[in-house]
């Protein structure tokens, strides 16, 4: 086994390159990103502490990707962007399920329940407290 | 006239995996398909919480057998590039060889797969004798069939022998010239045809904005493909999309014949141009940081996000699968068929429930 080029010993920390975007402006940004001929990628939920999640978007034009960070309090509904990208109402859904965001707006809303059971009394990748389930239809 | 909305699923005539689809009809034509996930789906992104980030690998090939190799090349590659390991040439040329070769036999799968939906089992026996060959370089090469486990953080755990690139040649050569031979049949044939043109129609404009990808994204007249960012050992190969425009079931098989041809051709330049030299690099410490990567599985774009906090553990894991990419399109395109279609263009994305609910 050849010899590790890794710089172990160094602290080395990838950063995504995503840019803050806040809740009121997020609508705007993504109708201008869709006029602008980006592509929808996907969303992604990282539990951060007891009452945030960051919610990353990813767009792609031409292979070039775009992040856009937003924290979300988790007592809050974040903002479906399934109306204007109908593509995103699957993993805003997922994200419903796993960490107990509710959005508001969704389309298509499964309510809780894409994956999930009924009977499933805990969101199941919040690492950092356990969201009840509630849903924006009930 | 009245609708009526029949259950499809969640088992399908054809793939032995779960999703349901509740389709409203009116005069045996679907006017709206609402799908429905959570028959399989095993929670693996979670596991990161207790395996360290060596042993995901493991988990992440089990996300789908049939892409089980690129989705552990795109799990290290996002490692690799948050931890500024530099994976020798000749490793990146053999990930490239084995993923080919993945796609060669997923795509040979998924056409047998397609013969078998509209009926035409002689095709599919064809189709599968042919992938054969390819599972037997598989297992010589790397010990399996499927799950070929030959990713590790650094590099590859396999090398490949003289003889065995030899072997893999002459293997290609026939399994180029068996395929080509049932070229006729698979794009001529007027069974292929009569149930596949015109089904299931995608324009590209409703491709792109619904997020599709792969031959689904390829088979509406975009020319998208992950490999054009040049992973791996792709900027050294000739490579170009496979493209087909009118975007129906026809157009999605016929990318994904052209591109098992490709995926031969591709495999030979890797194996022409190996370079020599070690197959890994050790690899010590753990990675911190946010890092995605991309890269192409046959069923079009895998995206992995990766944040890391320093320790043996991942902080989050998320795998966004070609198929979950692909259902909002499949949704839009069943509208406007009949009820006998919706088999057909269900499997014409080439769907991988697995993969979708991980």
């Amino acid at each position: 086994m050849a010899e590790a080029q890794t710089k172990d010993k160094d602290k080395i920390v990838g950063i995504l390159p995503a840019t803050d975007i806040a809740s009121d402006a997020l609508k705007g940004e993504v109708l201008k990103l869709k006029a602008d001929g980006y592509r929808f990628v996907t969303m992604t939920c990282v539990d951060l502490d007891e009452d945030h999640v960051d919610l990353i978007y990813a767009f792609d034009r031409d292979l070039e990707m775009v992040h856009y960070r937003l924290k979300q309090p988790k007592a809050q509904s974040a903002l479906s962007i399934s109306d204007i990208l109908f593509t995103a109402f699957l993993v805003e859904n997922e994200i419903q399920d796993q960490f107990g965001i509710c959005f508001e707006g969704l389309v298509l809303n499964f309510e809780n329940y894409l994956y999930l059971e009924k009977e499933v009394g805990r969101t199941p990748f919040c690492k950092y407290s356990v969201i009840r389930k509630e849903s924006e239809a009930q | 006239m009245a609708k009526t909305i029949i259950p499809f699923g969640p088992q399908h005539p054809v793939l032995p995996e779960p999703i349901h689809l509740s389709l409203t009809v009116e005069d045996e034509i679907v006017t709206q398909a609402v799908p429905a996930l959570g028959y399989v789906h095993r929670g693996l992104e979670k596991l990161c919480d207790i395996r360290d980030y060596h042993h995901m690998i493991q988990v992440v090939e089990r996300v789908c057998g049939i892409c089980s190799k690129i989705h552990a090349m795109c799990y290290c590659q996002a490692l690799e590039e948050m931890m500024k390991i530099e994976v020798p040439p000749r490793a990146k040329s053999l990930r490239v060889i084995w993923s080919e070769l993945h796609r060669v036999h997923s795509h040979l799968l998924w056409l047998g797969l397609f013969a078998d939906a509209f009926g035409f089992e002689a095709l599919f026996y064809q189709l599968w004798k042919i992938r054969e060959r390819v599972m037997d370089i598989n297992e010589a090469t790397t010990g399996n069939r499927v799950i070929v486990a030959v990713n590790v953080m650094g590099g590859v755990r396999n090398d490949l022998s003289p003889e065995q690139i030899r072997w893999i040649l002459s293997e290609l050569v026939l399994v180029e010239s068996e395929l080509k031979a049932l070229e006729s049949t698979i794009l001529d044939d007027y069974t292929v045809k009569a149930r596949t043109v015109g089904k299931g129609v995608l324009t590209k404009e409703q491709a792109y904005e619904l997020g599709a990808a792969g031959p689904t994204l390829r088979g509406s007249g975009v020319a998208q493909d992950m490999r054009q960012l040049k992973y791996a050992a792709f900027s050294d190969l000739e490579f170009e999309p496979v493209v087909e425009y009118e975007g129906d079931s026809y157009a999605r098989g016929k990318v994904r014949y052209r591109e098992t041809l490709q995926s031969i051709d591709l495999v030979r330049q890797a194996l022409h141009k190996l370079p020599e030299g070690p197959i890994n690099v050790k690899v010590k410490g753990n990675p911190e940081g946010e890092g995605v990567a991309r890269v192409e599985q046959p069923r079009g774009e895998l995206y992995y996000y990766i944040k890391a906090n320093g320790t043996k553990y991942l902080e989050r894991l998320r795998i966004r699968t070609p198929t979950f990419a692909n259902i909002p399109p499949l949704a839009a395109m069943l509208p406007g068929i009949e009820l006998a279609d919706v088999p057909v263009v269900v499997l014409s994305i080439d769907p991988c429930i697995s993969c979708t609910e991980r």
